[in-house]
């Protein structure tokens, strides 16, 4: 019985020739080998010029801005000499102090009282040099220093745009011209302009501020944070950790997923239908646009949320359970804190998004024009984006940099955003 | 007679007039509709420590966890039988789970040293049960506990290290000691040692030997060699029945059951 197998084991060398050791240097190998190399080196060069490519688009990106964006921080400004007792305005020191200063200045008849300066000291048409906005400037040195009634004073008051961008060159011949007119006279700075970085929109590229755009923006993501991080956290902490595996948890589940994809006009939509028409709640708000913000932030936060809490190894809460933690204990002394970093990062996403986001804003009325600050979540406010594409949209040329200035402000707010939460998240990575 | 033998002797008389701990009677498990463990009744005895030994998938390690209720964290489990605690159903709608869980302290196949300090590591328990008054008396709580779990003395000058620094047998012995830091009366160990090299595969059964008698202790190994040194008796786990449950040295030189014979010969497993 053994011998038949022996005689089968014999023969099968027969069939099939001795194996040979591999020859690794034939022709075939050796191509084998080159074309191998050429595919890692084809790879790591198509993957280098990926990379360089997104950072020249970004380079591109940020070079185009800051050289465009760089003159919505400077001002023209021009030389005029106020000779105030001859003008006999209804003013005088003593009123101003008292508690009607506003009311008395907006009846003195500032406006006119500045083309006549502007008249006296720049000619006939003078007036056309500077800003239409110009007696404001005149306006708040009266009101800091009431005491200049009484004498002669130079004041610098803000240049008509023309003039601006001339300065900029980049105005048309004639302004040039003027603009020429004025610096050989020595009657005209450029300088660093506060205004923007202080004050609101205005009709006059010279008046503009972005402030009241980034107060708006700095209220609206508050109102998101406070509602997105917790109810996000809250949520995912619940699916992942408590919520039993059926048929309802994997519908919200779906559903979640789902919500992180809509469009977000259609949550503006939603907001307009809820929070304006049927709690009526005030238009243009922050607070409003916060809400709206948050519904499409949560989601962003819940998914990158989940997670992070699944990826936080299950032999962490077998230990704190094994030594008799409560699953509230689990969650907050092991789970959380392992789970932050993650969470953290995607709350990073869900904001900068939320930060950078227009469209649904502009269903809920933050399109409008606001020329204040918001003084409160519930004042109408614009924000740094709604801002970018409502000047984007002006025909005024000085606008043009003003829009390049705000997209500098806004990339500027982004990243300090984006580097608190990457501190925050260092710091958590770091305790362990 | 020498002192030895009479040691023997009263270890031999131990092992067989048992102090039972905890007693199970009639234990099936289920996940979903399949059944892991199927009507097993085993007494843990107060002096001796108790090897669970079978083949990968017969339950032991599934019924380890019963023990402490820990299968509750798993959704779809269902525990039929009685389990009790000295005399006390810990299935019973008035157990608290929490505090079950501090009574029956457990110890994982893999390491899993929390990601914090050696000391808030062995701290943590004593501190949610609220086991010490302040900093000194949870200071003396840690020492001793990493003491008795052999480790004081590698680690008394680096307490502020992570837990996770250490090498796989310390940190082991650090899962030991968190676990005695609670005080529990019973001590479930989940194959401790399959993941760590001979040497501190030795240091951990050292301990256990240390350990018998404050502690009832349970152990669950594929190691047959392993739990012929550590324990005193022995239970046969195969398919999720309990084949055999007897003297260690009695179930190894001379099994009663064909299954058990087969299992310690090397037949299968």
């Amino acid at each position: 019985m053994s011998d038949i197998p022996q005689v089968e084991l014999m023969r099968m060398p027969a069939d099939a020739a001795p194996r040979r050791p591999t020859d690794w240097k034939t022709e075939s190998m050796q191509r084998r080998i080159r074309r191998r190399y050429a595919a890692e080196r084809r790879f790591r060069l198509l993957g280098l010029a990926a990379v360089l490519l997104s950072a020249a688009f970004l380079a591109f990106l940020l070079i185009a801005m800051l050289a465009q964006g760089w003159r919505g921080f400077t001002r023209t400004e021009i030389r005029i000499e106020v000779d105030f007792p001859a003008m006999a305005l209804p003013l005088t020191p003593a009123a101003l102090r008292g508690g009607d200063a506003d009311r008395l200045l907006a009846a003195a008849g500032l406006e006119e009282a500045t083309i006549i300066a502007a008249e006296r000291t720049l000619g006939p048409g003078g007036d056309r040099l500077l800003s239409e906005a110009a007696w404001l400037t005149m306006r708040e040195a009266i009101r800091d220093d009431p005491s200049i009634l009484g004498r002669r004073a130079v004041l610098w008051l803000p240049a008509a745009d023309p003039i601006d961008v001339a300065a900029k060159h980049a105005g048309d011949p004639r302004s040039e011209a003027a603009y020429a007119r004025l610096r050989d006279a020595g009657l005209v700075r450029t300088g660093f302009n506060s205004t923007f970085l202080r004050d609101a929109d205005a009709t006059d590229p010279a008046m503009v501020g972005i402030w009241g755009a980034l107060k708006g923006s700095l209220l609206t993501m508050l109102v998101t944070l406070a509602l997105a991080f917790p109810i996000g956290v809250l949520s995912a902490i619940y699916l992942e950790e408590y919520a039993p595996r059926n048929r309802w948890t994997d519908l919200i589940e779906v559903s979640i997923n789902n919500l992180a994809a809509v469009p977000s006009i259609i949550f503006g939509l939603l907001g307009l239908a809820i929070f304006l028409n049927t709690w009526n709640l005030p238009r243009s708000a922050p607070l409003v646009g916060g809400l709206t913000l948050a519904l499409m932030t949560m989601p962003v936060i819940v998914i990158a949320g989940r997670n992070a809490i699944k990826s936080v190894p299950p032999s962490i809460r077998d230990a704190a359970l094994g030594i008799g933690a409560s699953r509230i204990q689990v969650v907050f002394h092991h789970v959380l804190p392992l789970a932050l970093p993650g969470i953290l990062t995607g709350t990073i996403i869900g904001m900068a998004r939320a930060l950078g986001e227009t469209a649904p804003l502009l269903m809920i009325g933050m399109r409008a024009f606001i020329a204040s600050p918001p003084g409160g979540l519930t004042d109408p406010a614009t924000v740094l984006p709604v801002q970018i594409f409502l000047w984007s949209d002006e025909v005024g040329r000085g606008f043009v940099e003003k829009t390049s200035a705000a997209i500098l402000v806004l990339l500027a707010f982004l990243l300090a955003m984006n580097a608190i939460a990457i501190y925050l998240r260092n710091r958590f990575e770091q305790r362990w | 007679m020498t002192d030895n033998s009479l040691n023997e002797l009263a270890a031999h008389q131990r092992a067989q007039t048992p102090r039972p701990k905890m007693t199970a009677r009639g234990v099936s498990v289920f996940y979903g509709q399949k059944q892991a463990i199927k009507n097993v009744s085993i007494d843990v005895d107060m002096d001796n420590v108790t090897a669970f030994i079978g083949p990968s998938g017969c339950g032991k390690s599934t019924f380890l966890r019963t023990l402490n209720r820990m299968n509750d964290t798993i959704g779809n489990a269902r525990v039929d039988g009685e389990i009790r605690l000295d005399g006390e159903n810990i299935y019973a709608p008035e157990m608290d789970v929490v505090q079950l869980r501090a009574r029956v302290g457990m110890v994982f196949q893999k390491p899993n040293p929390f990601p914090k300090s050696i000391y808030e590591n062995v701290a943590y328990g004593p501190r949610i049960h609220g086991l010490a008054g302040g900093k000194a008396e949870l200071d003396g709580i840690v020492e001793k506990s990493l003491r008795r779990a052999g480790l004081w003395e590698e680690v008394k000058d680096r307490l502020s290290d992570s837990g996770t620094a250490l090498s796989g047998g310390q940190q082991q012995r650090l899962c030991i000691a968190r676990a005695i830091a609670v005080d529990p009366e019973v001590i479930l160990m989940d194959e401790p040692a399959s993941a760590l090299d001979p040497i501190a595969t030795a240091k951990i059964e050292e301990l256990i030997h240390e350990l018998r008698g404050r502690y009832a202790i349970v152990i669950v190994t594929h190691n047959m060699q392993q739990a012929a040194r550590v324990s005193q008796r022995t239970a046969f786990f195969h398919l999720g029945e309990l084949i055999e449950y007897g003297v260690t040295s009695e179930l190894f030189t001379n099994p009663r059951q064909e299954r058990t014979k087969d299992y310690i010969t090397g037949r299968y497993g």
